[in-house]
């Protein structure tokens, strides 16, 4: 048992796990590039907050998850969505406003919806979701059904009092949430150290009982080690945990942002840390995977993303007949 | 200047400048008015005139620094604060519903709360269901508080300094979709009043009642009735709480013809309430019913086409009206 638990928490990096977490890094990087792209070309509208640089935080976490557990992210969770599975297709369709997309084109790049990967949004007001995330967890509680929630939010959210009241229910409770921290160290143009007055995170989970920890957020290999334990004790427990990964936003928070409040070179010193290159690095020194397997695993997703695209141009717009559709539920007799 | 063109974003900054220049007591907080320069670039190098003991980044904490914001109005302050967008008011909700609106009256008159609240507002940049909010009839619901919206040039420009000499609680509705509209700002500032209603455009044949996002687009409708021999009159609200019931009144006793325009979703709407001052003030010289032409009845969609259609357009308030007049 006890064997069994530490193999959970850190698996083998065998080639194929290997390949599939680099293919997911870069899945998510190079279809956040295109999805600026073609917002510049003005197929995509509204906001759009890109992910680059944050990859190794929601494929670290992503794998700990089993298909039954509750996922909720903010409105930056087009990677998030990516990794759970959520075809690209369906989410440039959606950012494209089509009926095909994964919230019939209503939502937009802001509320990605999918009810077969257990995916809930996609949630654009901050801190939110944090209580709905807690109600889940208690409403599986109540079914005793052995499954989690986890919920990604950034360092931001944590100054809203909807935080504080989610983490002390979830406490009280003694539900099964994983409250997953994205800190990269700025919410729009505010710096943590405008935004907090105890810059030490995991401190603010321990305020409530809460079981906390950090981690690198940019090392994807202590991502998951960090997740997978954090899982295996809510799993055991059943009890929430705080954790706080440590990241950093390669690009604007939207595209509307003109970076009026950070140095250009400090975004260049954290691009040296860039998660993607990190990961490959060690797998080349490990000899697990080669250059070779590097290009190939490239290739692939350039193509995948390139097909969501050409998928997401066949769209249709929903009919204007259709506008107050999904205000009510259909009546069922 | 005469003749200048001026965008919307523009007139606001120029108030807040004014206004801080003006009063020492005077102050901006807000989610990154100062480093960011503002969500919509209003406030953009407010922090190197004036330092940031004066211009204040917040954390992410609506009902904490509008709470703070009531306490330092409290204290003698000026305070003008900035809620970055009216779909975060709601967290602050209890803050200005149960302290800032109530203060005064729950005191015995002792304490009043000269506060102000900027939030911008509305829909137009396909930003989607939790980001599109007119939440202006929710806030007109409440008494204690002064409502205005800021639907032309002029009101942005000149609307803040009569707000903040207020002794009472007053928020201010922007537009997010009109920053960057430019238009000729009248040469010299006529002294405004925030308790009055505004005649934008005199006519004889309708009345166009309507604020926000509706005036100008109302004026464009009116200026294609008249090509169509049709004399619309348009009447801008500007103050949603207190109702100044006499322009409109006015308004429709010339005309006998009222047509309501706003964004905001038809039921329990500012629209509802006008139409029902009319019915008690003014049943009996209206030769049609009051129509309206407000928002739908769904929280907004993303897409472009289904956004357009979930709001008043331009062309469909020519084409009502042009209808209501046939059937007149
Ligand atoms: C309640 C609320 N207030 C303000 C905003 C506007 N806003 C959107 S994202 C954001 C910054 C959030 O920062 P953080 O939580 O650290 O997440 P990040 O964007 O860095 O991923 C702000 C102020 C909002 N969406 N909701």
């Amino acid at each position: 048992m006890e064997q069994q638990e530490q193999q959970s928490i850190n698996p083998p990096l065998g080639n194929e796990q290997a390949k599939k977490l680099l293919y997911q890094m870069l899945l998510i990087r190079k279809f956040e590039e295109k999805s600026a792209e073609m917002y510049t070309q003005e197929k995509i509208r509204g906001f759009l907050h890109l992910y680059v640089g944050e990859e190794a935080v929601a494929v670290g976490v992503m794998q700990a998850l089993r298909p039954e557990d509750n996922v909720l992210c903010t409105y930056r969770e087009h990677g998030h969505a990516l990794v759970r599975g959520l075809k690209p297709g369906v989410i440039m369709a959606e950012m494209y406003g089509r009926q095909e997309g994964c919230s019939r084109g209503r939502g937009g790049s802001m509320h990605l919806f999918d009810a077969k990967t257990k995916f809930y949004g996609g949630n654009a007001i901050v801190a939110g979701h944090l209580a709905m995330a807690v109600g889940m967890a208690l409403a599986d509680k109540k079914m005793k059904r052995d499954q989690l929630t986890c919920c990604f939010f950034g360092e931001g959210a944590m100054a809203e009092g909807a935080f504080h009241e989610a983490m002390n229910l979830a406490a009280l409770w003694q539900v099964p949430v994983l409250f997953l921290c994205e800190n990269n160290l700025y919410a729009m143009g505010t710096a943590l150290r405008y935004t907090h007055a105890q810059t030490n995170l995991e401190l603010k989970g321990a305020a409530f009982g809460i079981d906390s920890s950090t981690v690198d957020g940019m090392d994807l290999l202590a991502v998951i080690k960090a997740a997978n334990t954090a899982v295996a004790a809510i799993r055991k427990t059943g009890k929430p945990h705080f954790l706080v990964c440590n990241t950093y936003r390669f690009r604007a928070h939207s595209m509307f942002d003109a970076e009026l409040y950070r140095d250009k070179s400090e975004v260049e010193e954290w691009k040296k840390r860039d998660p993607i290159p990190g990961y490959f690095n060690y797998l080349l020194q490990q000899q697990i995977l080669t250059d070779v397997d590097f290009k190939k695993i490239e290739g692939q997703v350039e193509l995948e993303v390139k097909q969501a695209v050409d998928f997401a141009e066949t769209c249709s717009l929903e009919p204007v007949e259709e506008l107050t559709k999904y205000t009510y539920s259909e009546k069922q007799d | 200047m005469p003749g200048q063109l001026i965008t919307y974003r523009e007139c606001i900054k120029q108030a807040i400048r004014e206004a801080l220049q003006a009063d020492e007591r005077v102050f901006i907080m807000g989610e990154d008015v100062g480093r960011y320069g503002g969500a919509f670039a209003v406030s953009k190098n407010l922090l190197q005139e004036f330092g940031p003991e004066r211009i204040m980044d917040t954390p992410l904490s609506e009902a904490g620094f509008v709470g703070a914001g009531i306490g330092a109005a409290l204290g003698g302050m000026r305070p003008i604060v900035e809620v970055m967008t009216v779909n975060f008011s709601l967290l602050a909700l209890d803050q200005i519903a149960n302290n800032a609106a109530t203060l005064l009256h729950m005191s015995g008159g002792q304490f009043n709360v000269p506060l102000v609240i900027r939030m911008s507002s509305g829909v137009g940049r396909q930003l989607a269901a939790q980001h599109s909010h007119s939440w202006e009839p929710l806030f007109a619901h409440l008494p204690g508080l002064r409502i205005l919206s800021v639907g032309t040039h002029e009101d942005a420009r000149y609307m803040l300094a009569p707000a903040l000499a207020d002794p009472d609680p007053v928020i201010i509705f922007e537009y997010t979709s009109m920053l960057n509209l430019e238009k000729e700002l009248p040469d010299s500032a006529e002294s405004i009043e925030i308790s009055k209603a505004k005649v934008r455009r005199a006519g004889k044949d309708i009345s166009i009642i309507t604020y926000g996002t509706g005036v100008y687009k109302a004026l464009e409708a009116a200026t294609e009735l008249a090509a169509a021999g049709i004399d619309a009159e348009v009447v801008d609200l500007r103050v949603l709480r207190p109702l100044d019931e006499e322009t409109i009144v006015a308004s429709v006793a010339k005309t006998n013809r009222a047509f309501l325009v706003e964004d905001a979703s038809r039921s329990v709407s500012v629209s509802s309430e006008v139409s029902a001052r009319i019915m008690e003030r003014c049943f009996y010289d209206l030769d049609a019913p009051v129509q309206r032409l407000c928002g739908a009845e769904v929280p907004i969609p993303y897409p472009k086409h289904l956004e357009d259609a979930s709001v008043p357009q331009p062309a469909q308030i020519v084409t009502a009206i042009k209808t209501l007049l046939q059937h007149a």
